[in-house]
């Protein structure tokens, strides 16, 4: 994709109302993720030195942020300095498992449509076997079991352990990516053109990176922004199930679920904001990869 | 006809032989000793250990090891529990599979019939006003993580509206929690089933509903609706006589696939709201370690979702010649 095809996807992306607002913000929550420690009234996010169960003080008609503009939490933690804080770890972690996943996926798919025959056959049952299970269900049972082995600290086995999330997301990705790689290579490599690098006796390299995958590129950036707005999804409610991040890091999904039963009615702005942020952050992602695909087909 | 449902056969007993490999070498292959995990880690002796690799046949070889476990799931000895002492895995899971689809009844019953009107709707009028607005709704309020809804389903609907003066006067009252007992009768389940399925019922909404949508949309660029069109028949007759009868078609797929969602869906809902179904007996499970149920619980899902596609693509081609032509 060139960078002008690139500044007419933005163009028309910007076009559409509900993909501007979308796209806006996504880009109003890069703010906090890219810049949460200096944006954040206190940098440490388990700073319990506030008084606890402060109700938000912000206040939207006067635009006043006040001291605690979300509250304080039953520990005395500024709700308002973890949620900007938060905001890194699920960009972090839905934005490179996406790539990840779009970059190895996008290459088997390649691979798989190119060469055709039983590879592709092979290698086609395994995915549809993989797809099978719900790509919940397999991530929390990877998830469960690799944190639950012990790793020497320090060694990359517990460095992979730390990132569990991230890989699991990855890897559940890369069939499903594929998938849809492998469908748009079997539509171009038909065309002349690729027949014409084949007689002139272009490397397989060559037709799969030069010749067809430019040509596949639409689909993945359709695709791939799919993923992204899966990925957000997939990560806040792993966080909420306890399969996320652990306490007492500042992750959205699980700052819902530590504050919700009994705690609720003492501290309920402490899951009402986080939750928000979450809702916001979805409907925003999913406005914005719509946007992407009516441009896209739109284009082609 | 028969060609079609011996190559659908096939293909069924294959995927399903496929996934239950992956199954079966996800709890084997990983880094890490299944024995270890159950006996409880690194505090665990190592007699301890042996035993447990010794009752789970971790020491015969791994084809073998596959094929006993394999075979022992399909009788139906899916072993006992470590986790939830006394009980066996085969009952456990009956009972709350049963809850599980009771919940799925009410969201799919609430779900199928709002989604295709709403589809049709908006496919009918593509890019007007009322298209807008529903995708508007299905890309926003319905999009939201399970949690999201259910938690505001608990906190706003229930305890704030569900209790007040005016859920007095109307006779309303939604528990908060479907914290019933998992061997509860279907009657006595009800009062606890209404939330949760409502939220079920908004994860399905925005799938099924899209797709109807892009069912009807490619539906009316056909040729048959043009020349029925030009040959005088009134636009509402086409509509419901050639359009929607070939649009919804399809809608029997998507619904079987949409039960691959609703599973997904019903673990954060069942966790949310305290219900005893499969989905929050799978997270127990995984938290306890208890890998032979987690096992179990996966298998039955995939088996549940692999014979829904079946069943699904049978009918499909019933109904529609040119499937089982082809």
């Amino acid at each position: 994709m060139k960078s002008s095809q690139i500044a007419n996807l933005i163009r028309s992306l910007l076009r559409q109302p509900q993909s501007a607002l979308g796209t806006l913000l996504v880009l109003f929550f890069l703010l906090p993720a890219l810049f949460g420690p200096q944006l954040a009234p206190y940098a440490n996010p388990n700073d319990q030195s506030h008084d606890a169960r402060q109700p938000p003080t912000l206040d939207i008609g006067a635009l006043q942020l006040g001291e605690y503009p979300f509250g304080t939490d039953r520990l005395g933690r500024d709700v308002y300095s973890r949620v900007i804080l938060g905001a890194s770890s699920i960009f972090r972690i839905a934005g490179l498992g996406t790539l990840v996943s779009v970059v190895l996926g996008s290459a088997l798919g390649l691979f798989m449509g190119y060469a055709g025959g039983w590879v592709d056959e092979i290698l086609g049952r395994v995915i549809d076997a993989l797809l099978a299970i719900p790509a919940l269900l397999l991530a929390l049972v990877l998830v469960g079991i690799i944190r639950n082995l012990d790793f020497a600290a320090g060694s990359w086995q517990a460095g992979l352990a730390d990132n569990v999330v991230l890989l699991v997301i990855s890897a559940l990705y890369i069939p499903i990516v594929a998938r849809v790689a492998r469908s748009a290579t079997l539509d171009i490599k038909t065309r002349e053109f690729v027949e014409a690098a084949e007689i002139r006796g272009e490397s397989k390299l060559y037709i799969i990176f030069r010749e067809i995958m430019p040509s596949v590129i639409p689909s993945l950036v359709v695709e791939a922004s799919l993923r992204f707005s899966y990925a957000i999804f997939l990560v806040a409610s792993l966080g909420f199930l306890g399969f996320g991040a652990r306490p007492p890091s500042p992750d959205w999904g699980l700052m819902v679920n530590e504050n919700r039963g009994g705690f609720y009615q003492l501290t309920p702005w402490a899951l009402e904001f986080p939750a928000l942020a979450i809702a916001v952050l979805v409907i925003a992602v999913n406005l914005m990869s719509d946007g992407i695909r009516r441009s896209v087909q739109k284009g082609a | 006809m028969l060609h079609f449902l011996r190559r659908r056969f096939i293909f069924f007993f294959f995927t399903y032989l496929l996934s239950s490999l992956m199954i079966f070498l996800l709890l084997r292959v990983l880094p890490g000793d299944p024995a270890r995990v159950i006996a409880g880690g690194r505090e665990a002796t190592e007699a301890q250990v042996e035993e447990i690799r010794d009752q789970l046949g971790l020491n015969a070889a791994m084809p073998q090891q596959y094929l006993t476990w394999l075979g022992d799931f399909l009788r139906g000895e899916w072993g006992e529990t470590i986790a939830f002492r006394g009980a066996r895995n085969r009952q456990l899971i009956s009972e709350r599979a049963v809850n599980s689809a009771r919940l799925a009844a009410v969201a799919l019953l609430l779900s199928v019939p709002i989604s295709l009107v709403l589809g049709v709707i908006a496919g009918l009028s593509e890019n007007k006003l009322p298209d807008i607005l529903i995708s508007l709704l299905t890309l926003s309020v319905v999009s939201l993580p399970e949690f999201v809804t259910g938690l505001f389903l608990i906190n706003i609907v229930a305890l704030r509206w569900g209790r007040g003066a005016l859920a007095e006067a109307l006779g309303w009252w939604f528990p908060s929690s479907s914290a019933v007992p998992a061997n509860a009768s279907f009657s006595e389940m009800l009062p606890a089933l209404w939330l949760p399925a409502i939220a079920a019922t908004l994860v399905l909404l925005a799938y099924i509903s899209r797709l109807t949508r892009a069912g009807v949309i490619e539906e009316l660029k056909r040729d048959y609706v043009r020349t029925a069109a030009l040959k005088g028949i009134a636009w509402r007759t086409v509509i419901w006589r050639h359009v929607l009868r070939n649009a919804l078609l399809p809608t029997i797929t998507v619904i079987a696939i949409s039960i691959t969602w609703l599973i997904s869906g019903l673990v954060v809902i069942e966790v949310v709201f305290g219900f005893p179904g499969l989905g929050s007996l799978l997270i127990a499970a995984i938290e306890r370690r208890d890998l032979l149920l987690v096992q179990a619980i996966v298998m039955v899902t995939v088996t549940i979702i692999l014979f829904a596609n079946l069943f699904a693509d049978m009918a499909y081609a019933l109904l529609n010649p040119r499937v089982r032509l082809e």
